[in-house]
């Protein structure tokens, strides 16, 4: 009996975890109309979606969106967290801190807080403020990721470096960067996802001229489920999977 | 003959307001294998990265062959470093590892190989040119490490404790090899130690330093056998001191000494002596000889501890007085008198001429604790 508690324990979690998902992939191939019963197999829900004009504008949207601000907030954060790891310097502590209070505050404090600054300054509401809006809670998860991986790094390895005759530019292109490169791969891939399926901030500062996915999908399912959210749902899936499984390859690859 | 290649005038460094070298001088001859010996803390490495460049002195300079480096960037420097973790770059293989000083220096690419794999052959590592740093060994990483930095022909080589990390055997093997090497490529070796074994077996010279100040200077043999202080005394080696009063200056040249009630006549020593001043007899465990109790001579106590180490005997010997006397000895198994069991009463001499003599200093006792810690 004390070997089949932990078991089921187990189970039901996992059960827990991917019946939606299976739900969700199993009815983007079902055939009928409702969603609630099984029509045969189909893939009319996928064609139908790649139909969606404004649907496919908002997929592509979302990804330049998130290509863009997962890429920016990798340069400053990387450029961030190597000022940090690297000098002393009085309120160095604050500001570790402060990257922290940025990263738990709730969401819709930045929102509003970025919308107000957005409306201040005048920056008509589209791609440029959902990037900036995007970068910047992209950014403390980036100076953490790079951080931790800094804090492992032998600080022999530049003085190696520079022994060798390498100078300091040399060395961070050469030994640096590349010993630090799965932490800036993990950055980026974190404020690619974080910002692919970001709601909250990106409803107050998205404008009608750029119409991105999670908000376009809010808007259909609040006029009735479509079995086509399931298909871009499954896609996503799909897509995310093929994502970590990158990353993964990618990581084992450096540490060989 | 011997030129002196790198020149350390006046060095002094404070950190957070502790003095790690002070006003220190040192001359390096070229060719040379010096090692700097201390316990940690004692500005070894301080110095060390000084020269390399990683660290400049608050005063002083540091010149090498009459060009002044004291401020240069250490990729500037004609020297190069074999670090004590080895610091390989772990992205690159063997070969990239070796070749980076080269590529720096924007060698042509034959030229680059052929010498990376003339440094290789060197530490018999050709084979393992497209492996990365952690498939290796440690000694293996240890040889890479040491291929890395002579690749680029430095004047001098520093070896911050590079073998530190490895255990015994490997260790034994890895001295033998940076001897050869450095017979063989002719440049001056720096090298780091805490361990005094490895400082007396492989240098020309060692430095005993002990905070920021050198302790001395001299070749093993003078290190070991006429220790310039008890710092030295005891950090080189094991050393019974015996707490001895001078009796008489002699005409000859010698003196008579009062050492646990026994007159014992010495050398004269270098430092001034007067009839009844307190001084130390140092003598190692292998001068010391264990006797029969029937002995007339030495001095009666008892054995506390044996250890049989193959080729020596080591004991431990508690006198009368409560003095604790180390003693080695060659195995000899026709010596009936030899074999002693624990708790035996013996007695305890030395052969006359083998004693070193140091003036008592007043500061005796802190000294052992600065070992211990």
């Amino acid at each position: 009996m004390n070997r089949w508690l932990p078991r089921t324990y187990l189970t039901l979690v996992y059960l827990l975890l991917y019946i939606p998902i299976a739900v969700l992939v199993v009815f983007s191939f079902n055939d009928s109309r409702t969603g609630y019963e099984w029509g045969g197999l189909s893939l009319r829900w996928y064609e139908a979606l790649f139909n969606n004009r404004a649907m496919v504008r908002a997929m592509w949207n979302s990804l330049w969106l998130a290509l863009s601000a997962a890429t920016v907030s990798t340069l400053i954060g990387a450029l961030t967290a190597l000022a940090l790891h690297r000098y002393r310097f009085r309120g160095k502590n604050v500001l570790n801190g402060m990257l922290f209070v940025v990263m738990m505050s709730p969401e819709i404090v930045l929102a509003i807080s970025l919308l107000a600054v957005f409306l201040l300054v005048g920056l008509q509401l589209g791609y440029v403020s959902l990037l900036l809006a995007h970068v910047t809670f992209c950014l403390p998860f980036v100076v953490i990721t790079v951080m931790a991986r800094l804090s492992g790094f032998d600080e022999r390895l530049p003085e190696a470096a520079r022994d060798l005759g390498a100078n300091d530019f040399t060395m961070t292109r050469t030994v640096l960067i590349p010993v630090i490169m799965p932490a800036l791969l993990a950055g980026w891939l974190l404020g690619f996802t974080l910002s692919l399926d970001d709601v909250v901030v990106s409803t107050f500062v998205s404008g009608p001229s750029y119409e991105i996915l999670p908000l376009r999908i809010y808007s259909m399912v609040r006029v009735g489920l479509k079995p086509e959210v399931n298909a871009l749902g499954t896609l996503l899936l799909a897509f995310s999977l093929v994502m970590l499984i990158l990353s993964q390859w990618i990581l084992l690859r450096s540490k060989r | 003959m011997k030129q002196t290649l790198l020149t350390l005038r006046n060095l002094t460094k404070q950190f957070d307001g502790k003095k790690v070298l002070d006003a220190l001088d040192l001359d390096i001859f070229d060719g040379e294998f010096l090692t700097l010996l201390g316990p940690s803390g004692c500005g070894k490495t301080t110095l060390l990265r000084m020269m390399a460049g990683f660290e400049h002195p608050d005063e002083g300079s540091i010149t090498l062959g009459g060009q002044d480096l004291t401020y240069t960037e250490p990729e500037y420097r004609p020297l190069n470093t074999v670090f004590q973790n080895y610091a390989l770059f772990p992205h690159m293989s063997v070969f990239d590892n070796v070749a980076y000083g080269l590529k720096m220096e924007k060698r042509p690419k034959d030229e680059i190989r052929q010498r990376v794999e003339e440094a290789l052959a060197m530490v018999q590592l050709e084979d393992f040119m497209r492996r990365k740093p952690h498939q290796l060994s440690g000694g293996q990483q240890q040889r890479v490490a040491i291929a890395r930095a002579v690749v680029k022909r430095p004047k001098v080589l520093l070896l911050d404790e590079p073998l530190s990390a490895l255990d015994y055997k490997l260790r034994r093997t890895m001295q033998v090899e940076l001897k050869r090497l450095q017979r063989e490529l002719g440049i001056t070796f720096i090298f780091v130690t805490h361990d005094q074994e490895e400082a007396l077996s492989m240098s020309d010279r060692v430095v005993v330093l002990k905070d920021g100040l050198i302790q001395q200077l001299g070749t093993p043999r003078e290190v070991y056998e006429r220790p310039a202080n008890l710092f030295t005394a005891r950090f080189v080696g094991e050393t019974n001191f015996f707490p001895g009063t001078v009796d008489n200056t002699n005409d000859d040249d010698t003196i008579t000494v009062d050492v646990f009630g026994l007159k014992r006549t010495f050398r004269k020593p270098d430092f001034s002596v007067s009839p009844g001043q307190p001084l130390h007899v140092l003598l190692r465990p292998e001068d010391i000889r264990v006797l029969a109790p029937s002995d007339e001579d030495g001095v009666a106590g008892k054995v506390v501890e044996r250890n049989y180490k193959g080729s020596t005997l080591d004991s431990v010997i508690h006198l009368d007085d409560g003095t604790e006397v180390l003693a080695s000895e060659f195995f000899d198994e026709d010596d009936p008198t030899f074999d002693y069991r624990l708790g035996e009463p013996v007695r305890v001499s030395w052969v006359d001429g083998w004693e070193w003599l140091l003036p008592a200093e007043p500061e005796d006792v802190p000294e052992e604790d600065a070992i211990d810690a």
